[in-house]
């Protein structure tokens, strides 16, 4: 069995922390030391940096390349205190407390190197707050303002030195703006370990670069966007189509549609300053419509769909493996919705694609169904279609572009949009969110599940498949395993788990599925084993997990998102994040799904009449593969 | 190559394998002790006492540690590293095997900067000598349990990895970027394991104390700066050259035995040292007054102390490894205060805020790069300002 | 320019990947064998280290770029580092500088038309004593004038030969 719980970091020792272990009993004698703080004392175990005792005790240190979710750098030099004793000034995110030490967070010395340090960084950005996407949402201007900058002491960039690298349709780099925090260098290799930036050169000419310098396009970058959430400035920031957009809306010829998925619901909150955790999805709907929207769908709906889809796919490769003994029959069968995996996964594991889903994401199905299905049953001629979907992701307006995506003869989606450009277009409309009354999404796309929303948080895609299967297989309502139909199992934060279903005994087959087995004893007494990995070094766990032949080979279905929480911390949420932020967003999903009356996708009629007047000959059939199923592209990690 | 044998009359006259063997005679804390009784403190510029570095490393807990010798002598002004290198090799491998010896390590590394390219043939086989004469490898001196070998690994022309942490991290295959301390290389160092880095002159030393004792050793030098150093001195002198000299020499004193009386500033440590004046060259060269890692640079009463200053910061803006805001965008400030200083254009308000952005990055810098590179900026702007002054700009 | 036959150059790399170790640590010495062999680390070499040493490609691009000795670019057979630190620069390392631009027709940090010779600036090479300092590859040279200069660059050319490394045997 591999050793899958390895951890090796990847990132450069410089940028990794220097920990010093705790001891395990943190009760044991010398386990524990006093640390005084501007005056104020506190004991804490030992290893633990100035700055966690700081925010312990309630005292402010100003951060910058610090980041929750990432490995110490201690590289801006801004967090820097007077530690007694030593004639330097210490990085307190990087000052690991091993005995009794007296700090002063904000001296004379402390100050006045602050306000330098700033002034320096100044000096090298080039600052265009007003036409910059992170206007009045900048770490750098944030300190600007905190430390009573009112002249630019060493000067200032008149011109930008750097041209953008506007390649990618996700993530956009203007390295004038970058202040060599390196958080999205710690990001792309160890928490992502994607590995597609890296400070490059010395001294005043280090850069942060990719292979070569290469576009983004040209090299791996799987467009998750995670560095584009951590970065402090607008040095990284996503491809905006905002603009299009409102040409659409303004083109009387044209009919908008727009699709809204669950995170950016449970996230949009933030950009008009509410705590992390509000949905707005009602208030959201009564906002698109007034900006020109012409019809407000829910992706939850295609989200069910994807569901029937995938779990019917899921169950045909079990037969074939099962009971035709066909080896061509790829276990375990990994989820293809979140296009940042599958493009990792191509680059990275191309040997394994043919275990990949061949159903597309729930933006994806959506926007061939209206194309097709809705265009004819409302007499609207595609082509006059223009089909924009709200994401929390920045590599989905990657999957839209991809060629293979336009099986009706029309791109499937036109604009993915995420939660911060739709978030600038709400108040580009004079509207303040909060106060917009509800009202609820346009049929007949407006039906969704609660399965539907929990797509958003990890576990959720894994845990609305394991409802559908659970009921159409056994005969038994889900609430008969699972309290109120939670299946606690594949919730939560933890990288890579596992939980398994015992099939003891099992149901008729349901009509939609009658054409394709006979019956479902060939299931009877297996246990089902289901994994869920959310970030991609989890994902690439995982992966090799199953080559070694470990526990997750076993497995016959496992759920794969590439940013860490799943897609409710994706690359196109709100700006900051941290494990607190998501926790949060992720709470709001879960709520929201315990709330709906239908909480299983097969039952969600919007999705049966699909099957009943469009899609007739049923899930994983002739009309479905056609324009719900995608193929893949071997890329390699070769960077030419 | 010149000789400077007559100049270095103890590294000349001792026998480094007399040093070692009596080291193996003796227990290993009582190593540990005769190198603390000696006073010895780091050759390398930082001045650390040797003692206390090995005895944490001794102390760390660990079955794999490391001797690292670090020889990536990169100072501006400092050459005395190669001539005990070239010359002197088996005093520097015994002083290694000595401390690995006295603090339990079973692999040394020498880590030699790219430039000295030259020596390694040299020096590899003075390893390979040694492997025969059972003074490196397996049972060393006969000592059952003793089993040490030294590898060596080259720079490729970086002077930042010169710091300690730095050089590690360059041996682990990274940037040559210093890391966050503490944890201290003692009991984190390569590979995360106990690494003692030591120049390559204290390690000189470390073998002739073990081989004349460190009763001698001690009776030469100041209070806080026991023993001989080796200068490497080189400008405006008759002889330049590697002298070895006790601690505690007065600026005046070295001056005289290198015909370089008359000048109108000594610097001294390098770049990153200190620029003393004529009216304070009655000062000592010692840890408790004018420290140096051995950079003795001498200017005669015609040198332009500006161009001196430019060199120096041109120096570190392109050494900087880049890493932290203060050093990487500072040095680049300073440099173009020089510039300012040089076309006669700059104000005292902004020299003010120069000097004052020079203390700020002797103070908040990550590593002693950055906290040392103001030093020589700042003290010619000190001592020298009516040369500085409102120039006329040079017309080309 | 030397032979970048991939096949070879792979070869090359296993086998020294073999010999320092795969993993990280062994990387500069990988490197500075690349480096000294073909007188630069192309992308395919780099890529080839970091699937042999499991790290990625950026990473191997972000250490050749940081170190002055490695290069992904070309540079010529002899590259020639002359110092420009105080005490060489006192000894008159400008009028060097500026004979050795002369003789070669390149300002400094250009390559040779004929690929022979790069011209660069060093930092304090150790020979403060004896300077104007100049590096040519590995071999140190002391003392330079600009008289001196045309003697060096002829030798260089003289000896000439496929193989960098065989160049360091000549001199003492």
């Amino acid at each position: 069995m591999a050793d899958t719980t390895k951890e090796k970091s990847r990132a450069p020792k410089s940028v990794q922390a220097h920990k010093i272990t705790p001891p395990a009993d943190s009760g044991a004698i010398g386990a524990q030391t006093t640390v005084t703080i501007d005056g104020k004392d506190l004991k804490v175990p030992i290893g633990t940096t100035i700055l966690e005792a700081a925010r312990q005790l309630g005292v402010r240190i100003p951060t910058l390349c610090y980041h929750d979710d990432l490995c110490i750098a201690g590289v801006c030099r801004v967090c820097v205190v007077e530690v007694e004793g030593q004639r330097t000034l210490q990085a307190s995110c990087a000052y690991p407390i091993s005995q009794p030490i007296k700090v002063w967070t904000h001296t004379q010395k402390v100050r006045r190197a602050r306000r330098h340090i700033i002034d320096l960084l100044l000096s090298e950005h080039y600052g265009e707050c007003y036409a910059c996407p992170r206007n009045n949402n900048c770490e750098l201007q944030a300190l600007a303002k905190e430390y009573g900058v009112d002249y630019f002491r060493f000067g200032h960039v008149e011109a930008p030195k750097y041209e953008k690298d506007e390649s990618s349709y996700s993530v956009m780099r203007d390295m004038n703006k970058c202040v060599l925090c390196r958080r999205c260098v710690r990001t792309c290799i160890d928490l992502q370990e994607v590995g597609v930036l890296e400070v490059t050169n010395r001294g005043a000419a280090s850069k942060v670069e990719t292979f070569e310098d290469k576009p983004l396009a040209d090299v791996v970058c799987i467009n998750c966007g995670q560095c584009i959430n951590r970065c402090p400035t607008g040095a990284l920031t996503e491809k905006d189509f905002t603009d299009d957009i409102w040409a659409a809306i303004e083109d009387p010829t044209k009919h908008v549609v727009v699709q809204t998925a669950p995170s950016p619901r449970a996230g949009i909150g933030e950009c008009f300053g509410l705590e992390p955790g509000h949905a707005l999805t009602f208030e959201m709907n009564t906002a698109l419509r007034r900006m020109g929207f012409d019809m407000v769908f829910d992706t939850n709906f295609s989200a069910d769909l994807t569901i029937i889809e995938e779990g019917t796919e899921l169950l045909l490769r079990l037969y074939k493996a099962l009971v035709e003994k066909d080896e061509s029959a790829a276990l375990p069968q990994f989820t293809s919705c979140s296009p940042g995996w599958v493009k990792y996964i191509e680059h990275f594991y191309p040997e394994m694609l043919p275990n990949v889903s061949s159903a597309k994401s729930p933006q994806q199905m959506f926007g061939a169904v209206i194309k097709t299905y809705y265009a004819e049953k409302h007499g609207i001629d595609p082509k006059d279609i223009v089909s924009v979907s709200l994401m929390p992701c920045a590599a989905k307006k990657f999957e839209c572009n991809r060629p293979e995506m336009a099986d009706s003869g029309f791109k499937d989606i036109d604009y993915a949009l995420t939660t911060r450009e739709l978030g600038k277009m709400i108040s580009e409309s004079g509207i303040y969110l909060p106060d917009m009354p509800k009202s609820d999404f346009d049929d007949p796309f407006g039906t969704a599940t609660g399965s539907g929303v929990i797509f958003g948080a990890t576990g959720g895609v894994m845990e609305a498949a394991l409802r559908s299967v659970i009921e159409l297989v056994m005969g038994i309502k889900v609430e008969d395993l699972f309290e109120h139909a939670d299946i606690t199992p594949v919730r939560g934060v933890e990288g890579m788990r596992y939980a398994e279903v015992k099939i003891d005994r099992v149901g008729p087959v349901p009509d939609l599925l009658k054409h394709l087995v006979p019956d479902w004893e060939w299931l009877k007494g297996a246990t089902l084993k289901a994994g869920v990995a959310h970030g991609t070094a989890n994902a690439k766990r995982v992966l090799e997990d199953i080559k070694a032949g470990g526990k997750f080979s076993q497995c016959h279905f496992i759920e794969f998102m590439a940013c860490p929480g799943g897609c409710l911390g994706g690359g196109g949420q709100p700006i900051p994040t941290s494990p607190e932020i998501r926790a949060k967003r992720a709470e709001a999903i879960y709520s929201e799904d315990a709330a709906y009356e239908v909480r299983k996708s097969h039952e969600n009629p919007a999705v049966i009449e699909l099957y009943e007047k469009f899609l007739t000959d049923g899930p994983c059939g002739h009309k479905s593969h056609k324009l719900l199923h995608t193929g893949y592209t071997a890329r390699g990690k070769y960077i030419p | 190559m010149i000789s400077y044998d007559d100049h270095l009359m103890t590294f000349t006259s001792v026998d480094a394998d007399a040093g070692l063997k009596a080291a193996l005679g003796k227990k290993r804390a009582e190593v540990l002790s005769e190198v603390e009784h000696s006073g010895l403190k780091g050759r390398g510029g930082a001045g650390f006492p040797t003692s206390m570095k090995w005895n944490l490393c001794a102390a760390a807990t660990g079955a794999e540690k490391f001797v690292v010798c670090n020889a990536d002598e990169g100072e501006p002004g400092t050459f005395k590293d190669r001539v005990i290198l070239a010359d002197y090799p088996d005093l520097v491998f015994a002083g290694m095997t000595a401390a690995a010896y006295a603090i339990g390590a079973i692999k040394g590394i020498l880590y030699l900067r790219g430039e000295y390219a030259y020596l390694r043939k040299h020096l590899e086989g003075v390893l390979a000598r040694r492997r025969e004469a059972n003074l490196l490898g397996e049972k060393i001196g006969g000592k059952d349990g003793f089993d040490f070998d030294i590898e060596i690994r080259m720079g490729s022309g970086a002077y930042v990895c010169g710091e300690e942490t730095a050089l590690i991290e360059s041996l682990e295959g990274y940037r040559g970027e210093p890391r966050n301390r503490p944890p201290f290389p003692v009991d984190t160092g390569f590979q995360s394991r106990p690494t003692t880095v030591n120049n390559v002159e204290t390690l000189a030393w470390v073998t002739c104390i073990l081989a004349k004792g460190a009763a001698w050793f001690q009776s030469i030098g100041t209070e806080k700066s026991k023993g001989l150093k080796i200068f490497s001195i080189s400008g405006d002198v008759e002889t330049p050259g590697v002298y070895e000299f006790p601690m505690g020499i007065t600026v005046a004193e070295l001056l005289e035995k290198v015909g370089g009386t008359g000048a109108k500033a000594v610097q001294i440590g390098g770049a990153s040292g200190h620029c003393i004046p004529a009216s304070q060259f009655d000062r000592a060269i010692a840890f408790e007054d004018v420290p140096t890692g051995g950079s003795i640079i001498v200017f005669g009463p015609e040198r332009d102390m500006l161009a001196v200053a430019e060199n120096f910061m041109e120096f570190f803006a392109e050494e900087s490894c880049g890493q932290c805001t203060p050093c990487r965008e500072g040095n680049e400030k300073l440099l173009e205060g020089i510039e300012l200083l040089k076309a006669g254009c700059c104000s005292m308000k902004y020299l003010r805020e120069l000097c004052a952005l020079g203390e700020t990055m002797q103070l908040a810098s990550k590593c002693g790069l950055g906290q040392s590179s103001p030093n020589a900026f700042l003290s010619i702007v000190e001592n020298f300002k009516d040369e500085i002054l409102g120039r006329t700009p040079e017309t080309v | 320019m030397l032979v970048t036959d991939s096949e070879q150059l792979r070869d090359f790399i296993r086998a020294k990947a073999d010999l320092y170790g795969r993993d990280r640590s062994g990387l500069m010495p990988i490197l500075q064998a690349v480096q000294e062999r073909y007188s630069r680390i192309t992308d395919l070499a780099m890529q080839e280290i970091a699937d042999l040493l499991d790290i990625h490609p950026v990473e191997v691009y972000g250490v050749v770029s940081f170190y002055s000795f490695l290069d992904c670019e070309p540079k010529g057979r002899f590259i020639i580092r002359l110092c420009r630190t105080i005490s060489c620069e006192m000894l008159g390392k400008e009028r060097v500088a500026r004979q050795i631009e002369n003789d070669l027709g390149v300002p400094f940090g250009e390559t040779t038309d004929d690929g022979l010779f790069t011209l660069e600036w060093a930092n304090c090479l150790g020979m403060c004593d004896q300077g104007p300092a100049m590096l040519v590859n590995d071999q140190v040279f002391t003392r330079v004038t600009p008289e001196k200069v045309q003697d060096i660059l002829e030798g260089c050319r003289k000896t000439f030969v496929a193989h960098v490394s065989q160049h360091r045997e000549e001199h003492a």
